[in-house]
């Protein structure tokens, strides 16, 4: 590395262990304190389905549940969740079988190109555990921290409707 | 994006992340709810060598009541205080909680936090300070509490040293008929509103009795605006949406408004927005201060 990049050169960093549950299966690793949660994500635990929108903490693209809550896995590092359970995409089917809402995504076309598709499943996830019956103004301000740049969310409100109905019984 | 590297600390307890950030000298933060550290560091508009990490100490997120007041612990996160039954007595605390960011901004960043940053735009100071706020802190010299008003001196500047956290905010519990409203007015969720009005006003039938008035994001601190609480005080207020005193008293808010031109909109724009929030936030709390039920709420473009 030439002696013109001294910002990394000066700080010699030790790597943290870390112990997280992703998806219900633990993922020890030994990180660098500023690798972000979903770094740790999608190159330590090769889980790509949390995408990276913004990098700004706007977007919503890379929500994750911590612990059952919807949390922008850019904005937090990988040691902050220590110990914790992380859910992703890749996390919400079941023995082959579509969650619920990922089916209603489908089933009401409450997604275009599908880049904040996972981020929006996940808050609605979080949406549904808590209010199982919103109305659409509980999930227009469930889902604000998610941007989709293709729909106009009409069919994301229509998916999480559907979803919301088709979880109750389950 | 990656922050520069840094070194990693967990503290297990406040007096702890005093000490730790002693040793490690001015290289040293404290980390948060991180919500708006993260991002600074990833643009590197901050570089600490060192984070000392808050959120691993137990017992610092609570809401309890003692004594005539609410105390919230720092790492009490904003949702946390959205959903509490207990906040909700205090309706502008409410109010601000539930519409900071969007739930995933929510459920990370802390009270705490957001009064130690001090940012010009953020939510807490400006709803905090129309109330009795006291802010509890420690630093390596023990524990004082130091008042909201006197806490905040400037731009993202508090009276904290550079080693001293906030572990407590102290909030008195209002006199019965008083009633309160927060309005913020933002582009979207996740941004920092363009303005944000608090009020809070104490009624004695539709006689205002005394009022507590902030303007948030037109200055580089929270304004009281002081004209149009004097402009409330002893006058009759109706529901009204027209109600001239109220119109009248909230103009005084346009000159106490000291806003800067940027993306979010120029100087008039802001003096224009904030008035318009505050008359409207001066009805919703004097309808609350009647006891009535009225949902106040984030107001979006």
């Amino acid at each position: 590395m030439p002696e013109s990049m001294p910002e990394t050169a000066t700080v010699k960093i030790e790597k943290i262990a870390v112990s997280i549950s992703v998806n219900g299966k633990p993922c020890a690793r030994q990180v660098e304190p500023r690798m972000l949660l979903v770094e740790f994500l999608r190159e330590a635990c090769d889980l790509t389905g949390t995408h990276v929108g913004c990098d700004t903490t706007y977007c919503g693209a890379c929500t994750v549940l911590m612990n059952g809550l919807a949390v922008k896995s850019c904005t937090m590092f990988a040691v902050q969740a220590d110990g914790s359970e992380i859910t992703t995409v890749e996390g919400l089917e079941r023995d082959g079988k579509l969650h619920p809402i990922q089916q209603a995504f489908g089933d009401s076309y409450g997604l275009q190109c599908g880049y904040c598709t996972p981020g929006l499943m996940l808050s609605t996830h979080q949406l549904l555990s808590e209010n199982p019956a919103p109305s659409e103004k509980e999930i227009r301000k469930a889902i604000a921290g998610n941007t989709c740049r293709c729909t106009g969310y009409m069919n994301v409100f229509k998916a999480i409707e559907l979803a919301g109905q088709n979880m109750k019984g389950a | 994006m990656y922050p520069r590297s840094f070194h990693y600390h967990r503290a297990g307890s406040l007096k702890e992340a005093v000490s730790m950030l002693g040793q490690l000298g001015e290289g040293a933060k404290f980390l948060a709810g991180g919500q708006s550290l993260i991002p600074l560091l990833k643009l590197r508009f901050a570089n600490p060598e060192h984070l000392v990490d808050l959120n691993f100490i137990p017992d610092t997120s609570f809401i309890k009541e003692d004594s005539g007041a609410f105390h919230f612990g720092a790492m009490t996160r904003h949702a946390e205080i959205e959903h509490s039954a207990l906040a909700k007595r205090i309706p502008v605390l409410h109010d601000c909680a539930a519409g900071i960011a969007d739930v995933q901004v929510r459920n990370r960043g802390t009270i705490g936090g957001s009064l130690a940053e001090a940012d010009p735009s953020g939510d807490w100071a400006n709803a905090l300070i129309t109330l009795d706020t006291i802010v509890h802190c420690l630093g390596p010299d023990g524990a004082r509490t130091i008042p909201l008003k006197d806490f905040i001196k400037d731009a993202y500047t508090t009276a904290l040293a550079h080693d001293e956290l906030v572990t407590e905010i102290e909030v008195k519990i209002p006199p019965k008929g008083s009633g309160g409203a927060y309005l913020a007015f933002k582009r979207t969720a996740p941004v920092y509103p363009s303005a944000s009005a608090a009020v809070q006003l104490t009624m004695a039938g539709d006689v205002c009795e005394d009022a507590a008035i902030a303007l948030g994001c037109v200055g580089l601190t929270a304004i009281r605006a002081t004209e149009v609480e004097a402009a409330l005080r002893g006058k009759s207020l109706n529901d009204n949406l027209n109600d001239k005193t109220i119109g009248t008293a909230a103009e005084f808010a346009r000159a106490a408004a000291d806003p800067q031109t940027d993306m979010r909109g120029s100087a008039d724009y802001k003096r224009q927005l904030v008035v318009a929030l505050v008359k409207r936030a001066i009805q919703i709390a004097a309808r609350r201060a009647r006891g009535e039920q009225v949902e106040g709420a984030h107001l979006y473009a």
